[in-house]
């Protein structure tokens, strides 16, 4: 039986990308969070894990009113590119960012909450800008988990089905991810294909989930 | 020179009683240490100082600089204050060398001097052979020195250190201590100490501000205050005294006497300043200042009969716990002759109150 391998590339690329993102953006929120103090701090907290609990279906439908062809962001993505974000891979992204993103910012949340305040107090008695504190002090000492993070987010963003296929559809070739490809292999008879994908990608999950916990328990001694 | 005004208000919450930290004090070159029973305000006050902590109002002067002053709003970062603070738990980076947690303090430094003062630090705390290695990697006494000498570094304006001896074993206390009296004679820094061991107070403080309910209830040098403690509390606080009710009988500042009755016993004392004939008072004498003697003879001035009720035994001595709350600490050999001495009845005492010890509160 020949295969098509191109939705398991694609799923790849979108769950390696969006989890960047996911990075980019939730480290700082996530650190926002974990140490100031603010008005609406936990107004913004519950933001962020809102597509957590939110069903796929719903956020797709959410992401499709902000960035499709009639929003002003898409009309603007449009006119800077040169054609829409909707229906290609790159929406496909932007769907696994989103399910992945509250995951990360919870997880990272809680991995510089774990580093004990007392190195954050000592770097700043000795004069360190907010900046070196979090990549000389906070960041090298919560890596572990942040990198536990990150695997569950690349998870998370590699299994995404129903925001993909509401914000960037079921084309084979084009916008197939994996998930989306095993639906379509169930959906038309095809047992076989669906099999081989399922296996693939339970792999590929087990993988990362045994990663992400043998990072995990190290830390460093403290006293 | 260090100098202190702060408030701060923690108001009335479901899940807190409240507290108000109101105190005002300065410090110069030497070591202050802050004492007080947990609860009282000590680490609250560093944090202020620190920058940790923004009081309602106030000023922190250090040397000339303003570090917090409540009324013209200026509040500066803890990066900004150029304060040295070793954390109990040494807070030394677990994922650097200890060279790496001293480089880290002068970082902003010209390359060459930073060199230089980094390994200046390493000889003077004796860390050269440990330099390499990480926090968890080296013992509990060059961790103590790492973070003491790290704080030191950056030549801070002030040097404070929370309750650094908690948790220690003795071995390790002395050694911070020697530590500690050798970064006093060797920086011109002052030094703020916060400790509820008044062993601590004795062996490292020149000054001492005793701290209660957020408020400085008595300060001078230890040994002041051991000797004359301000008023009741002080004297609880500090936990050495015997604290007998009495009333005084008789005073005269010609002769610079006195006279107080405790129970059935009269006892002569110095001139009282600042009491009255009549007062009902609380005699303040330490255990180890009275005598006594298993000798049951007739009392005589300045003599109490009291009866032994129980001996606890101690590193150095021997308390002796006598009807009427009465402590004594003898040595052990004093103890074993009064012991020995035959007497008519084992449990009958008499304890001598020497008149230049007697304290009234």
């Amino acid at each position: 039986m020949q295969i098509d391998w191109f939705p398991l590339w694609l799923s790849l690329r979108v769950a390696i990308v969006s989890t960047a993102l996911a990075l980019a953006a939730g480290l700082w929120i996530a650190y926002i969070l974990a140490n100031r103090e603010f008005r609406g701090k936990e107004a913004l907290d519950s933001a962020v894990t809102l597509p957590l609990v939110l069903p796929p279906t719903v956020l797709g439908y959410y992401l499709l009113v902000v960035v499709g062809r009639a929003s002003p962001i898409g009309r603007l993505w449009e006119d800077v590119f040169g054609s829409p974000l909707v229906f290609t891979w790159k929406a496909a992204v932007l769907a696994a960012w989103i399910h992945s993103f509250p995951l990360l910012v919870k997880s990272a949340r809680a991995a510089f909450e774990s580093v004990d305040r007392s190195y954050e107090r000592a770097a700043r008695t000795l004069g360190a800008s907010e900046w070196r504190l979090f990549w000389r002090v906070t960041a090298p000492l919560a890596h572990r988990q942040i990198f536990a993070a990150a695997a569950l987010a690349f998870a998370r963003s590699l299994g995404d089905f129903g925001v993909t296929l509401m914000v960037a559809g079921n084309i084979p070739g084009r916008t197939q991810t994996m998930a989306v490809a095993i639906y379509d292999a169930v959906e038309s008879g095809n047992g076989r294909l669906a099999r081989v994908l399922v296996l693939v990608i339970s792999a590929i999950a087990l993988a990362i989930l045994t990663l992400a916990n043998r990072l995990v328990p190290e830390g460093f001694k403290t006293r | 020179m260090i100098q202190v005004r702060i408030r701060k208000t923690f108001p009335v919450r479901p899940d807190s009683s409240g507290f108000s930290l109101d105190l005002e004090f300065q410090a110069a070159a030497g070591v202050t240490v802050l004492f007080g029973p947990s609860g009282s305000g000590k680490t609250l006050t560093l944090d202020s100082i620190a920058g940790f902590v923004r009081p309602d109002e106030g000023r922190v002067l250090l040397d000339d600089q303003i570090l917090f002053d409540g009324a013209t709003g200026v509040h500066l970062p803890p990066q900004a204050r150029n304060c040295g603070y070793v954390f109990q738990n040494y807070a030394l980076f677990p994922h650097m060398t200890l060279r790496q947690n001293l480089e880290f303090a002068v970082e902003r430094r010209p390359r060459l001097e930073r060199h230089r003062r980094v390994n200046e630090m390493l000889e003077r705390f004796r860390l050269q052979d440990a330099a390499g290695r990480r926090p968890h990697e080296v013992s509990g006494g060059q961790r103590q020195r790492c973070s003491i000498a790290r704080a030191l570094i950056g030549s801070p304006n002030v040097l404070l250190l929370d309750e650094p001896a908690q948790g220690l074993d003795a071995p390790l206390r002395g050694e911070l201590y020697a530590v500690l009296r050798q970064v006093r004679a060797d920086f011109k820094t002052p030094v703020l100490l916060v400790s509820h061991d008044l062993d601590e107070c004795f062996e490292l403080g020149e000054e001492m501000l005793v701290l209660r309910e957020g408020r400085i209830v008595q300060s001078g040098t230890p040994r002041k205050i051991l000797d004359q403690p301000a008023n009741l509390d002080v004297a609880r606080l500090l936990g050495t005294f015997n604290l007998l009710p009495a009333e005084i009988r008789a005073l005269d500042p010609g002769r610079n006497s006195s006279r107080v009755v405790m129970g059935d016993f009269e006892l002569d004392g110095p001139y009282f300043p600042g009491h009255l004939k009549g007062d009902r008072v609380t005699l303040c004498v330490r255990p180890e200042q009275l005598r006594a003697t298993s000798k049951n003879g007739r009392p005589v001035p300045n003599q109490v009969a009291a009866e032994l009720l129980r001996t606890i035994e101690k590193p150095h001595s021997v308390r002796l716990e006598f009807s009427g709350g009465i402590l004594v600490d003898v040595s052990r050999a004093e103890y074993e002759s009064q012991r020995d001495r035959e007497s008519h009845d084992g449990q009958k005492w008499t304890i001598e109150f020497p008149r230049e010890a007697l304290r009234v509160l």
